[in-house]
């Protein structure tokens, strides 16, 4: 596995500008990310995880152009996705692609399976029309679907086949870099796993690099290369797999592990689960300083005030709070 | 096995039936369970399975089109398919507590959530409006809801999932019912506010004594949680057993391959899951013979041809499993 970075991701900020009070008089600003600097590398799947709001959605779609980033850069192949206009993003739109969680709003239910997964092929002129069922068959193979589903409608499919439809869709330019945006969570608990095979198979065969969205920690201890931590639009923390499950080191992060249920009935009557109280903060008035501190069971008096910096505490694992001191 | 006298509900060869253009179709096929007084139960299966609608089906609570073809619920010893609608208005909020899904569309959105707590307690236990709210705040307070003197002036928009749901537990809880059936609670919120509520249930039925249906598609977010498991598949009770027992033994392959494809602490990086191929029948469209069949591992001829029954397979008879390949595995043994 290459250790390349393939995306380098600085200091990206996403802020939304809404408008509140029953006739929009109140103007307002949602912090959804803040400040997010991460590489992800060639051939791994880094997992973004934290409870909804935390940014980890808006961190995909801001990487791929789909909301334009308030500052900061995404850069690609030596180029800055953030400054290109949608006309100068479409060749890399090719190499970077997304599977989102509903299978069922993602697709056409006017197009037919095969139309669906044909339209990118056509669009980026990756084969000619005598050449598409063909491209359209193999594909259909790759994600485990008989070839001739390629004549079928969306409503006739059942969840899990859909969602491989959209990821046969997502194959078919040969991208790079999938983002997968919960793509698993909409889908039942046999067929989530299914699924997880599938993502695990591809990437084998096509050396694919994910970007990999998710609430479950269980799947995401499953799949994932690195693990990054978010919380109310900022990296709280970021590890290889083992170092962030093994050794949590942000307390945010130990709460998030501390509440993820086990098959074991035994151990989960027996342990003693840190609880967090409370809500997320809003995101429209982000807490001062480290944003956690409100729920933190650690929290000092230099936490209420100052940002805790984005540093390695180890080699290769990183994290943002003022009670992990750096080696 | 548990005596029938201590059972507290008692559903019997209860059949669920939809309408169709092509006439009625089973949805939910002969269920039968039971809940011990003071036993938390899990109904788990996954989405399509039956077993939100057998639950609504106590209440008689199901939609248009859908109804019950045959079988009994026996509550404390009263029939709850024969009762009148007088009656079951009783029962229903007052003696069972009733926690639905999701909060959003549960919740009256133009009532404070105040007058939402107080009506039951004003229906069933006949409280004044002074007293109702006083014991709205106190439940309020119990369910862990922070300045609740405050909070029951809000509308359900002003509150977090995580506190509608909480409300929603409240109301399920407000007349101190025997039976609380919850189902999917914890579906829509994140882990840690899933872990909060999990907490509050269990310290609340240790308080109250009552006793809890949790009907979910999580078995890792039950273990802890229920003293006996009860699987679905496809209208049919395919597996019950105690907890530690379900988890350690399956027995039904269906439970196997539900159980190998939770992601665990144990597998190795990006290992490829056990997954169970194929996908679940529709409701109503339930394939000749056992329902899990065309997915089965473990499939025989007499399995596409006839329904296996929910049969004792350990000495005690509390596990019990309907499938003819685990019989056999005893006989053998």
């Amino acid at each position: 596995m290459g250790a390349q970075p393939l995306l380098k991701i600085e200091n990206l900020v996403k802020h939304f500008h809404v408008r509140l009070g029953a006739f929009g008089e109140r103007a307002a600003t949602v912090h959804a990310l803040d400040d997010v600097s991460l590489d992800i590398l060639e051939g791994e799947t880094l997992s973004l995880v934290g409870e909804s709001g935390c940014g980890k959605s808006t961190t995909g779609f801001t990487i791929l152009n789909l909301h334009r980033a308030t500052s900061g850069k995404v850069l690609y192949k030596g180029e800055d996705l953030t400054a290109l206009d949608e006309k100068r993003m479409r060749p890399f739109r090719r190499d970077l692609q997304i599977v989102f969680q509903d299978p069922y709003s993602t697709l056409n239910p006017r197009m037919t399976v095969g139309e669906a997964v044909g339209e990118p092929i056509l669009f980026h002129k990756l084969a000619t029309k005598a050449e598409l069922d063909g491209k359209v068959a193999a594909l259909l193979t790759d994600v485990g679907l008989p070839p001739r589903f390629a004549s079928r409608y969306p409503h006739e499919l059942s969840g899990g086949q859909r969602q491989r439809v959209v990821i046969a869709r997502a194959l078919a330019c040969q991208p790079k870099f999938i983002v997968c945006d919960e793509a698993i969570s909409a889908l039942d608990v046999s067929i989530q796993a299914q699924i997880i095979n599938l993502l695990l198979d591809l990437q084998e065969k096509y050396g694919l690099t994910y970007l990999f969205i998710a609430h479950d920690l269980a799947v995401v201890r499953h799949i994932s290369t690195r693990v990054g931590v978010m919380y109310l639009g900022r990296l709280a923390e970021l590890a290889s797999r083992d170092a962030l499950f093994e050794t949590p080191l942000h307390p945010y992060t130990k709460a998030l592990l501390s509440a993820v249920p086990e098959t074991d009935p035994e151990h989960e009557r027996s342990r003693k689960r840190q609880i967090l109280q409370g809500d997320v903060p809003s995101p429209l008035a982000p807490p001062s300083g480290c944003r956690f501190h409100t729920r933190c069971p650690i929290a000092m008096e230099v936490c209420r005030r100052v940002v805790p910096k984005w540093k390695d505490a180890r080699p290769g694992h990183l994290v943002a709070c003022h009670a992990v001191n750096g080696e | 096995m548990m005596k029938t006298e201590n059972r507290l509900l008692d559903v019997k060869d209860l059949t669920i039936e939809i309408d169709t253009r092509s006439g009625p179709a089973t949805i939910v096929d002969s269920i039968d369970l039971h809940v011990g007084k003071g036993e938390t139960l899990g109904v788990v299966g996954e989405s399509g399975c039956g077993k939100s609608l057998t639950m609504l089906s106590l209440m008689r609570l199901l939609p248009n089109k859908i109804r019950v073809a045959k079988g009994e619920a026996h509550f404390d010893d009263r029939d709850l398919q024969k009762m009148s609608n007088r009656e079951l208005r009783k029962v229903r909020g007052g003696d069972i507590g009733f926690v639905f899904q999701d909060p959003m569309t549960s919740l009256n959105p133009v009532m404070r959530i105040g007058d939402q707590l107080a009506e039951p307690l004003i229906y069933h236990r006949g409280m004044s409006r002074k007293q109702a709210r006083e014991r709205a705040i106190e439940l309020l307070r119990l369910v862990g809801i922070p300045g609740p003197e405050e909070r029951i002036q809000a509308y359900p928009h002003e509150l977090s999932g995580g506190m509608r749901q909480r409300v929603m537990i409240a109301i399920g809880l407000a007349c101190e019912p025997k039976l609380l059936i919850a189902d999917e609670p914890t579906t829509a919120l994140d882990v840690t506010i899933q872990a909060q509520i999990i907490d509050l249930v269990k310290g609340l039925r240790e308080k109250l004594g009552m006793s809890v249906v949790w009907i979910t598609h999580d078995l890792a977010l039950i273990a802890g949680l229920v003293d006996r498991v009860v699987v679905l598949y496809a209208g049919t009770v395919v597996e019950d057993a105690p907890v530690d027992e379900l988890y350690a033994n399956p027995r039904h392959p269906y439970t196997r391959g539900l159980l190998a494809s939770i992601p665990k602490l144990s597998d190795a990086p990006a290992s490829r899951l056990n997954s169970i191929g194929g996908t679940p029948p529709e409701p109503g469209r339930r394939p000749q013979g056992c329902p899990f069949a065309p997915r089965c591992p473990l499939a025989m001829d007499i399995c596409r041809t006839h329904v296996p029954k929910l049969e004792p397979i350990s000495a005690a008879g509390s596990h019990r499993a309907a499938c003819f390949a685990v019989e056999k595995a005893r006989e053998a043994a």
